[in-house]
């Protein structure tokens, strides 16, 4: 179950943004990414997702496996928390609603529809989603926006937990878990050259030659 | 050396510069002498009179209205399945061209109609069905200019020039199960017998010519446009990045 | 699947807004054209067909935007499109829980608008059978037209305009069922032409729609 990077260039709106990025996720390992604002954290998560494509390289990424937490959540304000989880954990196939909720200390907020959850508390909820998708290899950006030092303990744990049992973890993120397990790739070094400098060009100018 | 080549924008670019004044000088030329053969020096018919007249700007531009979508499905498909960007833009470009062609041959069929049927307007299958096609129109149009990633763009308004052409086709038919009409048969076919007479054929041809030649020019010419102006975006967009 | 299903009919049950807001505009149409036509009532009884049918339509149009563009919003639509579960299937099902929440409720309540109009006896069965018919091609065409501009802020305007061109052949047959039912015409050919609409749209439409949410996520 690993995830190999080689040689990848990701594009947001049709320009290079990191290029050259490599790196193995093995099971058991986690690895955080590590830049500036604006560097291409969230669209290189974006493309190994699958939901935009890389612009040239590898990536292989095992068929079903991954499970992606983006900055938005999804969780619907009308719903409960458990209706919000057991939702996702019914997409996903799992019965794992009830095993997330006491992972991520929710179960006394069960019956509060999400309208009324604070932020840190809808973020945690968040990161229950990805607990009940039953997949090995965690995709997050920026898992701990909003939570507090208890949460994000107690979201260091949960990812341990997952690491344990075999699985493994990419996070775009700028707090310091306190997972020391955990190896960092800085994606400054990666930053796309401007074409001026010898970098790709985007695909229509490439025509112009 | 195959057709492919030109879908390069800067062998495109040349290509077109060189083809342009030719299209242009050769349209404006068959135009001229279409229309004036057409008005001047044709007989009058003996029910429609002079009215029959109109046929040199109606016939013309309702053929080039639907050729005008049968082209953006073909270079849709072409961007979609090639990804060749000219292509693209190519759609983008002749769908206001094709649009005013549907307009000009609804206004000149309006000016028709209202001697020989006593109406501007009647909801007959081909009126309606160019109404219709005004609507697919505006609607490919307001698509490209809501949408501000031009890939994103491109992408999605070949999706809907797909979708919309059997949509467009079922329209057709199901116009003329609702309404079987007053719209004369067509002034063209393969069939001789339905034809109208040769004095009215030729200059009729010939303005035809005037009018694909035209279409081709403006497409030309727009499409040029559009690859300055896509050009323009991307090299703009790299100068915020860098 | 079915999980989706469920939750898209609560939300439109708790967030309001669903289940109302398309029967009341069908509605104000079936009260307001009488107010506007008059009341002699052989004119409303031959006009009603097609009233019933643009107001149907129209309804149908209204909460289109929502069908994609909440989810978009929160986020979900992303989570969705890297679920376990096919693209294809989640347009399916939202277009489902579209026709349930506004194309069923209305094929229900046009029998007795139908009498506000002035409806002929004859053609009450052919109202209710083209609606139920009809409706869910407009609920798979209008998912259409709302993945194109799922990306698009404010795009309620423009959806209406893509959408509308599409939503012609399926006015016209549904509408000819119903005035050559009350009319006590066989209504059969254009009943089998609207049920092929249908079919075929439902069949192909959400592969078009999931295309053009994948290329708007990217």
């Amino acid at each position: 179950m690993d995830l190999t990077v080689a040689n990848l260039t990701v594009a947001r709106g049709g320009i290079a943004v990191l290029e050259g990025v490599s790196f193995r996720l093995g099971s058991g390992r986690a690895l955080v990414l590590r830049g500036p604002n604006g560097i291409g954290k969230t669209t290189l998560l974006r493309t190994l997702a699958g939901l935009q494509p890389a612009v040239a390289g590898e990536m292989s990424v095992p068929p079903e496996s991954l499970a992606y937490a983006a900055h938005a959540d999804g969780l619907k304000a009308v719903l409960t928390v458990e209706e919000n989880l057991r939702f996702w954990a019914s997409i996903s196939g799992t019965q794992a609603a009830e095993a997330a909720m006491a992972a991520m200390n929710l179960q006394e907020l069960r019956d509060r529809r999400a309208a009324n959850l604070s932020a840190g508390q809808k973020r945690r909820l968040g990161l229950a989603r990805i607990l009940v998708t039953g997949r090995p290899i965690w995709v997050l950006d920026e898992p701990t926006v909003s939570l507090d030092a208890a949460s994000v303990a107690l979201f260091a744990g949960v990812v341990r937990a997952h690491l344990a049992a075999g699985g493994s973890a990419l996070m775009a993120t700028h707090i310091d878990l306190g997972l020391a397990e955990a190896e960092v790739l800085d994606l400054t070094p990666f930053k796309a050259r401007r074409p001026a400098a010898g970098g790709r060009v985007g695909a229509f100018d490439e025509a112009f030659g | 050396m195959s057709i492919w080549e030109y879908a390069n924008p800067k062998k495109f670019m040349q290509t077109s510069a060189w083809l342009l004044p030719w299209v242009t000088g050769l349209a404006v030329a068959c135009l001229v002498a279409g229309l004036i053969w057409g008005f001047f020096f044709t007989p009058d018919d003996f029910r429609q009179g002079s009215t029959v007249k109109i046929i040199y700007l109606h016939v013309p531009s309702a053929m080039m209205a639907i050729n005008a979508w049968v082209m953006m499905l073909v270079t849709s498909l072409i961007w979609l399945i090639r990804r060749h960007h000219v292509s693209a833009l190519a759609s983008k470009a002749a769908a206001p061209v094709g649009l005013t062609f549907t307009v000009i041959a609804l206004l000149t069929g309006a000016f028709w109609g209202q001697p020989m049927w006593g109406t501007w307007w009647a909801w007959d299958p081909r009126l309606t069905s160019f109404l219709i096609l005004t609507l697919f129109y505006l609607g490919y149009i307001a698509l490209w200019q809501a949408i501000e990633d031009p890939d994103t763009a491109a992408d999605l308004t070949a999706v809907l020039c797909l979708v919309g052409s059997v949509f467009a086709l079922l329209s057709r038919y199901a116009v003329l199960f609702w309404n079987q009409g007053l719209h004369q048969g067509a002034s063209l076919s393969l069939d001789k017998e339905e034809n109208v007479a040769d004095v009215f054929w030729f200059p009729l041809l010939v303005c035809i010519a005037g009018f694909v030649l035209l279409f081709v020019a403006l497409v030309l010419m727009r499409t040029r446009t559009e690859i300055r102006a896509r050009r323009l975006q991307a090299l703009l967009a790299r100068e915020r990045l860098a | 699947m079915g999980a989706l299903l469920i939750r898209d009919l609560r939300l439109a049950m708790r967030a309001g807004g669903g289940f109302g807001l398309g029967l009341a505009f069908f509605l104000l149409v079936a009260v307001l054209v009488p107010l506007g036509v008059g009341p002699e009532g052989d004119v409303l009884g031959r006009i009603a067909p097609g009233i019933l049918w643009v107001g149907a339509l129209l309804a149908c149009l209204l909460s289109l935007d929502r069908i994609f563009a909440l989810d978009f919003e929160d986020g979900s639509l992303d989570l969705l499109a890297t679920s376990p579960i096919p693209l294809e299937g989640v347009v399916a099902v939202k277009a489902l829980a579209h026709w349930i929440v506004t194309g069923l409720p209305l094929t229900l309540v046009a029998p007795g608008l139908g009498v506000l109009l002035n409806l002929p006896v004859a053609g009450y069965g052919w109202l209710v059978l083209s609606l139920l018919l009809g409706t869910p091609a407009l609920s798979v065409i209008g998912a259409f037209g709302a993945s194109l501009v799922v990306g698009v802020k404010r795009g309620g305007l423009l959806l209406s305009l893509l959408v509308l061109p599409l939503y012609v052949p399926t006015l016209i047959f549904g509408a000819e069922v119903v005035k050559r039912g009350a009319a006590g015409q066989a209504a059969e050919v254009p009943l089998l032409l609207l049920a092929g609409i249908t079919l075929g749209a439902a069949a192909l439409l959400p592969f078009a729609a999931a295309a053009a949410i994948r290329i708007n996520l990217r």
